[in-house]
């Protein structure tokens, strides 16, 4: 595989800044539903605020990677004297917890930077944070060429390492049938 | 599908633990939307007349906005509804923050409770399971302790909790509801949830809500959130720092305190200090503030930033969060000149849960009342001899009802009068029996007679709004302000302001003409209430000046959220002056006539009572009710509420209201 330019997009988040409204998950979870704006969730969003008013604790964290596995163990961030609940700042949606999965299915959520067509000028939860402890930049680099998982590879990825393989492929033949 | 709304209210009689979910009725929402509309409906219907407030028969209703959990920015109100212990009439309470938009989520548009639990318990709603849950270890728990207790014992750190504090289960009459950074605070709310033996409600939701018409509605919420970006950096000209932006009035972000200060009164709504906001006074307190806020906050889906985290070294709770006015409000009622009191005295009352417009007042009156020797060493033993001591004293005797507390904790209204001996003649800043903002001024306002005397609040924040408070003194400056003023429901409007003028003959009292001033109040009043029935903040609506939402935008953004067609007629005409009718009819029914519709006694210096009493005749007029206030039969008819009027006809209220007529 060869080099090639990618632009890298990044969502930089200053957590000072942040006055714990919400609005990034609530815009996201609105602009991701199947029609456009049309269901609102915040527990549906790939972004997700930990906010803990009383020890000024007040983060917000994209869903990164699906990962199958837990990790072996979990890490706590003690930042400013401020103690963060385990793996706070651990972007997976990942066996252990529930933060970044649908609520109903269980599948795993991913933030996709908002990648539309057409593009959107900057990501929604950017763009509603009047706050500005969201702001966005681009720029590029070369990076090797990889392959990479559409969404809906990335779920039946995950039904696979939930249920194992012949059982999926029996549950969709089941269904197919149905139909 | 319902739109906006979920379409279920839950419904939980505590006498009995029976929870029920109960699906609306979508035509009731299009005749009064949702929020305080459909709340006074519920109480109109389900609660007798003659309803002791604390009685199992009273209800304590919790209703989310229509709006709350859409897009639709600072969307989060919780609006609540009950017969309050202090003023006996339907009480208007409502709070921020983030429990309205859980609730939504969880998938219930209202809490209805009934009843009175046999013993302390708290509700938990998570989504379809609701339960009762024994209380008895957070008797007595501050409500900050109890959030953080009820989060941990639930282990579900992203449930929302509001709850009571000792005022409130001692049935203070002033005892507020407190949530996150916001409360509900008038009109008693947290007395009746106490009496009712419900210590919080929890609520945890991850459902859907659904958007009518999607992409219609979200250019809308992009075009309000355009206009606050716009706003944050064109502040209105001409009228003090703290009313030119948006919000809530930004107090803690802002230092500048001159106008609270200097044209508020300070001890029992006694004094103008016009020369108290001095250099040194900035400089000292703007150091108070900045040490004592951690981090501004804000409630759900809103960019501004009201709230504030309090941490300071002498802090008798060691961190809470606080939001506008109060960190003034103990301060100037002590008449104590340290901001430093007012952060430590607001964090104490606020775990207890008292009122903070209240509070104060109640204890300047009682401190006025030993000034005058007619509460004693005797009612007071150990009394301190500072301000500052005597408002920490009596915050602890209140709260528990100890001794003179006993008597305080009924508010200023009823407490004068069980004190007696002349202690009635300090009571000079309630309307309807409930403590007002501390306001004395010079000249008779028109337009702010008719809003304090008849706003069915009883708390002129929550009636007035968008309109300078005072004319410009030039006339190029006025017509630069009308130029943008799409808010403007009228041409009438912007005329009355481009005329106004602070001398002569546009100026107060007579100016504007009756017809006007019946328009302007109206107008200011009906934003309101559609905020109340929406859920939408007043700070971005129907309070600063220019806000983003009006009444020009507001009947496409509702229609577009819930799919029901209403235009700016339907939304203002029919559906507002059908819910102001019937918060009106309401307060008939139990009793409210025309002898209640006044300000606080000496609220101006300068009254015209002729001129007044034709202000109120003519009002009553254009909202369609008779010369003693109470609505028409023929104008409920029109409204709908041909019911409403039946039933007042039926109970007499009409004749004894006849019978009271003048001519
Ligand atoms: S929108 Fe911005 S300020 Fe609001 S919670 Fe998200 S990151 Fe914080
Ligand atoms: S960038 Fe887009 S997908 Fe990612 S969290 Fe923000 S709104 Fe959601
Ligand atoms: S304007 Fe202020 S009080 Fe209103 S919703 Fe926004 S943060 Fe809350």
């Amino acid at each position: 595989m060869g080099k090639v330019k990618k632009k890298v997009k990044v969502i930089r988040i200053d957590t000072d800044k942040c006055n714990g409204c919400r609005a990034c998950e609530m815009i996201c979870s609105a602009f991701h539903a199947s029609d456009k704006y049309s269901v609102i969730n915040p527990s549906r969003s790939r972004i997700r605020m930990i906010r803990e008013p009383m020890r000024d604790v007040y983060l917000p964290v994209y869903a990164g990677e699906y990962t199958a596995a837990e990790c072996m163990g979990r890490d706590k961030y003690v930042v400013d004297g401020k103690e963060y609940e385990e793996c706070a700042f651990c972007r997976a949606s990942c066996p252990s917890r529930d933060a970044f999965k649908e609520p109903d299915s269980g599948l795993p959520l991913k933030c996709d930077m908002c990648e539309d067509d057409p593009e959107q000028e900057e990501p929604l939860c950017v763009k509603w944070c009047l706050a500005d402890a969201l702001t966005y930049e681009e720029r590029e680099e070369e990076v090797e060429e990889e392959v990479i998982l559409e969404e809906m590879e990335t779920g039946l990825k995950s039904l696979i390492d939930k249920y194992g393989l012949d059982d999926l492929i029996d549950s969709i033949a089941r269904m197919s049938r149905k139909e | 599908m319902r739109y906006a709304e979920t379409g279920y209210n839950l419904e939980i009689d505590l006498s009995s633990g029976n929870i029920e979910k109960v699906e609306t009725d979508p035509a009731i929402t299009a005749l009064h939307l949702g929020g305080l509309g459909t709340n006074a409906k519920i109480l109109w219907d389900t609660v007798p007349p003659e309803a002791d407030p604390f009685s199992p028969e009273n209800r304590l209703i919790f209703g989310t906005g229509l709006l709350c959990g859409t897009p639709a920015v600072g969307a989060n109100r919780t609006i609540v509804t009950t017969y309050s212990p202090q003023t006996l009439l339907m009480a208007y309470s409502m709070m921020g923050g983030f429990w309205a938009p859980e609730l939504k989520h969880a998938g219930y548009d209202k809490v209805i409770l009934s009843g009175k639990s046999p013993s302390l318990v708290y509700l938990w709603i998570n989504n379809d399971k609701v339960e009762l849950r024994d209380a008895s270890h957070l008797q007595g728990k501050g409500t900050v302790e109890t959030e953080a207790l009820i989060r941990e014992e639930l282990q579900e750190p992203n449930a929302q909790v509001m709850s009571i504090g000792l005022a409130g289960e001692n049935r203070i009459y002033y005892s507020s509801i407190e949530h996150s950074r916001s409360s509900a605070s008038r009109g008693g709310m947290g007395a009746v949830m106490g009496d009712k033996k419900v210590k919080a409600i929890a609520v945890r939701g991850t459902k859907d809500l659904n958007i009518a018409r999607p992409v219609e509605f979200i250019e809308h919420c992009n075009d309000v959130l355009n206009y606050i970006q716009w706003r944050a950096d064109n502040p209105v000209q001409h009228v003090p720092p703290i009313l030119a932006g948006l919000g809530s009035p930004q107090e803690m972000a802002i230092h500048d305190e001159q106008w609270h200060t200097t044209a508020f009164s300070w001890g029992n709504a006694r004094y103008r200090r016009k020369d108290f906001w001095t250099e040194e006074v900035e400089k000292e307190w703007s150091e108070i503030q900045d040490g004592a806020v951690q981090r501004l906050i804000s409630c759900y889906n809103c960019p501004m930033k009201c709230g504030a985290i309090i941490a300071y070294p002498t802090l008798e709770l060691s961190k809470y969060m606080m939001k506008c006015y109060s960190k003034l409000t103990y301060v100037m009622g002590a008449m104590a000149d340290n901001l430093e009191f007012g952060f430590r005295i607001a964090g104490l009352a606020q775990g207890y849960g008292v009122d903070a417009y209240t509070a104060p007042q109640v204890m300047a009156f009682a401190v006025e009342l030993y000034e005058q020797g007619i509460l004693t060493d005797q009612d007071l033993p150990e009394f301190p001899p500072d301000n500052e001591g005597r408002f920490f004293y009596l915050l602890e005797k209140i709260v528990r009802r100890e001794g003179i507390g006993d008597v305080l904790a009924n508010g200023v209204y009823w407490a004068a009068r069980e004190i007696g001996n002349g202690a009635e003649a300090y009571d000079s800043n309630t309307i309807k029996k409930h403590e007002q903002i501390p306001i004395k001024l010079g000249m008779l306002n028109p337009i702010f007679f008719l809003m304090l005397s008849t706003g069915e609040k009883i708390n002129i924040t929550q009636i007035e709004g968008q309109l300078p408070q005072a004319p410009f003194p030039d006339r190029e400056d006025r017509e630069e302000f009308v130029k943008d003023w799409i808010q403007a429901p009228s041409d009438t409007i912007k005329e009355f302001f481009l005329n106004w003028e602070l001398r002569g003959d546009n100026a107060f009292p007579f100016y504007p003409d009756f017809q006007t001033a019946c328009e302007l109040v109206e107008w200011q009043e009906t934003m309101h209430y559609i905020d109340d029935s929406t859920g939408i903040c007043a700070g971005l609506s129907s309070f600063p000046i220019k806000p983003p939402y009006h009444i020009n935008n507001l009947p496409g953004l509702i229609s577009a959220a819930t799919g029901l067609d209403i235009d700016r007629d339907e939304l203002w005409n029919k559906i507002v002056r059908r819910n102001r009718s019937l918060m009106r009819a309401i307060n008939s029914r139990r009793g409210l006539r025309r002898s209640d519709d006044k300000p606080p006694q000496d609220h101006w210096k300068k009254r015209f009572p002729e001129h007044e009493a034709k202000l109120l005749d003519e009002y009553y007029k254009f909202k369609g009710w008779n010369n003693d206030g109470i609505p028409t039969k023929e104008s409920l008819e029109e409204l709908g509420l041909g019911y409403v009027g039946e039933d007042l006809e039926k109970r007499g209220i009409y004749n004894n209201g006849q019978s009271e007529e003048k001519s």
